[in-house]
């Protein structure tokens, strides 16, 4: 009987130590991967430095876009920062970034100290905006082709491999 | 220069550790009951080191000295001082820093304090704890270390989270910490005895006064971040059933029944495998409610970072822990005959002993249930208030009983002499709730009941002091400042008041007996943040009382962040609590205004519950 009582709290032990591994890999926030092959709800952002709006009709012409939302206070934003630029560089990709809850001097500063990336810059100052895309956290990117559909969601910032994945689908044809 | 100082110490107290394990090794294979000396120096040693090293961290914030990631991530130059200070445990590495000052300063005053105490015991004790440490300290250098450096240096740091800019947050995490790690002290004791067969009241002694101090800090800790969730957060409460508030519950009820077997321990030598479950049950529930806040799999303010390498490193080491404290207990274990009387003190401390385990089962079923569901079913759930408050308050009406009247009782064998006068005061209860209930407003049949039994409580601890036969201050207190905390929570609860409206400037709302108006709104300058300062003037038609809060809207740039903070007015009768927030495109404020009744007076009971706690301590070391 002992014998059993013990088996039992040791596998009871082993169990919860289990689920906490588990735990560990999963997604504690809401998911927005169902985003993911879907067309982007309508876009209306404001221009950075005018009072032009950004509709879908701006981003149909180009083969893909890449939108990054990004904040001068924002650490990872430095570090992924050389990868964007590096993006720039590609003909079948324009970069739209859409600063988020900013202040325009400081994203500004963060741009002359370490290069601007963007072919568009739109604001999102409240980050009421950047909830449409289903952004909860910066930085975040969207890759969209030319119909606006979404065809990879980059949570964090960019590293190397998701620099490569960009790379070899805008590439690929 | 700060970054090579911090790493050199860090690597020296890996030297430290290892070297008292083996002195102390060498020792045990000694046949007299002398511990070397140079245990004892390397151990001060080892003190002193860590010290310095967490003051090279300090300077470092001080400074404002970037090329350290940890502050350049979690300060700002434009930062007041004390707040640099504090940024320095306000974060997960510097945190990690003090987990291990508090490991090995532990380590080292059990060891000096407990020399009366057979060796093998102590030096197992201070082996164990040595491993405790060296986790630690690896976990810091592999993973979390805050003295990893950065280049190119950054210009500016970004800046510590605004709401954990707060003075009641720069000093909740050390009192927490002194509470949650210092248990580690008597899960090693727990073990060491198990090993060296130290059993009995000998060890209840060895470890009473280490109980008490993580008791008396783990108290003063919740106590003090449920007064800044009360005036920071905005809500009003003071207690949200969050799943880290509950992280840091759950050692504390165990700790509270292992106080109270520790007595039976001491007193009647028995109960001693259960006093070991609970020493290590605490520990391992610290270390289980900090793998869950920081490894991200709750998210709340404590989780600095989603990083699951974190989660993972904690997670084996709590792995470790565990898998231990099973193989020694079971291969220790051997079923006493622990004849206990069932009318007898022994009893009533095992019914409490059962009432905490009850409580601690209910919170750790509801702060786990949302994770195992998530990983087993991908069923995303909630366990909120109405949970705990619908399971715990109708027992909590059972145990205040219990708490009034075991105390009363006698050790080995007990004849209630008194009947009389307890029904005399159950009778004093009921009629002073009554009378609340008819001069103010009725309440519910549990709010009756619990207002009852705690009041039943109270008086019986009043009573008690008169009884000079057994006079026992510090548990009177304790029980006492229980019964006032249950009874003010209750009151606060059954006659709170809340009003929730619109107002722009220059408007006036009269909403039953109070009327509101927006009178002014100022912009200020401050340090480090823009405040828009509310002036609302709230009048009470009851108490023809006039008064103005002003409650503030903070804009902080470093990082960038908008923070509500209530205007509180606070008198001995009760809080005026008032908040305000800007609506978007709108020149209207929500304004919420609460009148809370007694609240300090809750703040008051649990500072002289862990008085309580304290004057065992003093009581304890005294007779010691």
């Amino acid at each position: 009987m002992q014998k059993i009582i013990k088996s039992i709290i040791v596998l009871l032990f082993i169990f919860v130590l289990l689920v906490f591994y588990n735990s560990l890999y999963r997604e504690t926030n809401y998911s927005t991967d169902y985003l993911v092959g879907n067309k982007l709800a309508k876009i209306n952002l404001k221009s950075f430095d005018d009072n032009k709006i950004y509709t879908s009709e701006d981003f149909k012409k180009n083969r893909y876009t890449l939108i990054n939302f990004w904040a001068s206070w924002c650490a990872p934003c430095r570090v992924e920062h050389p990868y964007l630029m590096q993006l720039s560089n590609e003909k079948n990709l324009k970069i739209l970034g859409v600063n988020f809850k900013d202040k325009k001097i400081n994203a500004s500063k963060f741009l002359n100290e370490l290069g601007n990336p963007y072919y568009y810059m739109a604001k999102d100052t409240k980050g009421k905006q950047s909830v449409n895309f289903g952004i909860y956290g910066i930085p975040e990117s969207i890759l969209i082709n030319n119909e606006t559909t979404v065809l990879k969601k980059f949570i964090g910032p960019l590293n190397e491999q998701n620099l490569n994945d960009i790379k070899e689908i805008i590439n690929s044809l | 220069m700060l970054s090579n100082t911090g790493n050199f110490l860090l690597f020296i107290n890996i030297f430290l550790s290892s070297l008292i394990i083996y002195n102390s090794y060498k020792c045990l294979k000694t046949k007299n009951n002398i511990i070397f000396k140079n245990i004892y120096q390397i151990s001060l040693v080892q003190s002193t080191l860590v010290l310095i090293c967490f003051f090279t961290l300090i300077a470092a914030f001080i400074v404002s000295d970037f090329s350290l990631i940890t502050v350049y991530q979690n300060s700002h130059s434009l930062k007041p001082l004390f707040y640099k200070i504090s940024g320095t445990w306000g974060n997960h590495e510097g945190s990690l820093l003090l987990w291990v000052i508090i490991l090995t300063i532990f380590s080292f005053l059990f060891l000096i304090t407990n020399k009366n105490h057979s060796k093998h015991y102590r030096l197992y004790t201070l082996i164990i704890q040595n491993f405790l440490i060296l986790g630690f300290l690896f976990f810091i250098i592999l993973n979390s270390n805050p003295f990893s450096y950065i280049n190119p240096v950054p210009k500016e740091g970004l800046g510590l989270n605004p709401i954990l800019q707060d003075p009641a947050l720069a000093i909740h995490p050390p009192l927490l910490y002194i509470g949650f790690v210092g248990s580690s002290i008597y899960f090693s004791a727990a073990m060491a005895s198990m090993i060296s067969n130290y059993s009995g009241r000998f060890f209840a002694q060895s470890i009473k006064s280490w109980v008490l101090i993580s008791w008396i800090f783990q108290t003063l800790g919740i106590l003090v971040g449920s007064i800044w969730a009360y005036y920071e957060l905005g809500w009003g409460g003071f207690w949200f059933w969050d799943p880290v508030e509950n992280a840091s519950l759950l050692p504390w009820f165990a700790m509270t029944a292992l106080l109270h077997s520790l007595l039976v321990l001491e007193k009647r030598n028995t109960l001693y495998f259960w006093t070991i479950i609970l020493c290590l049950l605490t520990f391992t529930l610290s270390v289980t409610g900090t793998f869950l806040v920081r490894s991200g799999i709750l998210n709340s303010v404590h989780t600095f970072a989603n990083d699951p390498s974190r989660g993972i490193y904690i997670l084996i080491f709590l792995s470790l822990m565990i898998f231990a404290s099973i193989y020694f207990l079971f291969s220790k274990y051997r079923p006493t005959n622990d004849l206990i009387n069932s009318n007898s003190k022994e009893t009533f401390v095992l019914i409490n002993n059962w009432f905490m385990m009850f409580y601690l089962i209910t919170v750790l079923l509801g702060t786990l249930y949302p994770i195992f569901t998530d990983a087993i079913s991908n069923n995303k759930i909630s366990v909120g208030p109405p949970f705990y408050n619908s399971v715990i308050i109708p027992v909590v009406i059972a145990f205040l009983f219990f708490m009034a009247i075991g105390p009363q009782a006698k050790w080995i064998r007990n004849k209630f002499s008194n009947l009389k006068s307890i029904l005399l005061i159950l009778s004093g209860a009921i009629l002073i709730n009554f009378t609340i209930v008819y001069f103010f407003k009725s309440y519910s049949l549990i709010s009756n009941l619990i207002l009852i039994s705690s009041l039943f409580l109270i008086m019986s601890s009043i009573f008690d002091i008169f009884k000079k036969s057994r006079l026992s201050l510090p548990r009177i207190i304790s029980h006492l400042s229980f019964g006032f905390l249950i009874l003010f929570i209750g009151l606060n609860h059954n006659f709170s008041i809340e009003k929730d409206f619109n107002l722009k400037l220059g408007e006036a709302k009269k909403i039953d007996e109070y009327e509101f108006a927006l009178l002014d709104l100022n912009l200020s300058q401050e340090n480090n943040y823009k405040a828009v300062v509310g002036k609302l003037q709230v009048n009470d038609s009851n108490t023809m009382k006039s008064r103005i809060l002003y409650p503030e809207i903070r804009i902080y740039d470093n990082p960038q962040t908008l923070t509500y903070e209530a205007s509180i007015q606070t008198s001995f009768l009760g809080d005026h609590y008032l908040t305000m927030s800007n609506i978007d495109r709108s020149e209207y404020y929500n304004i919420k205004f609460q009148h809370k009744p007694l609240m300090i007076w809750i703040w008051i009971s649990v500072i002289l519950l862990s008085f309580g706690g304290f004057l065992s301590l003093f009581k304890n070391a005294k007779n010691n």
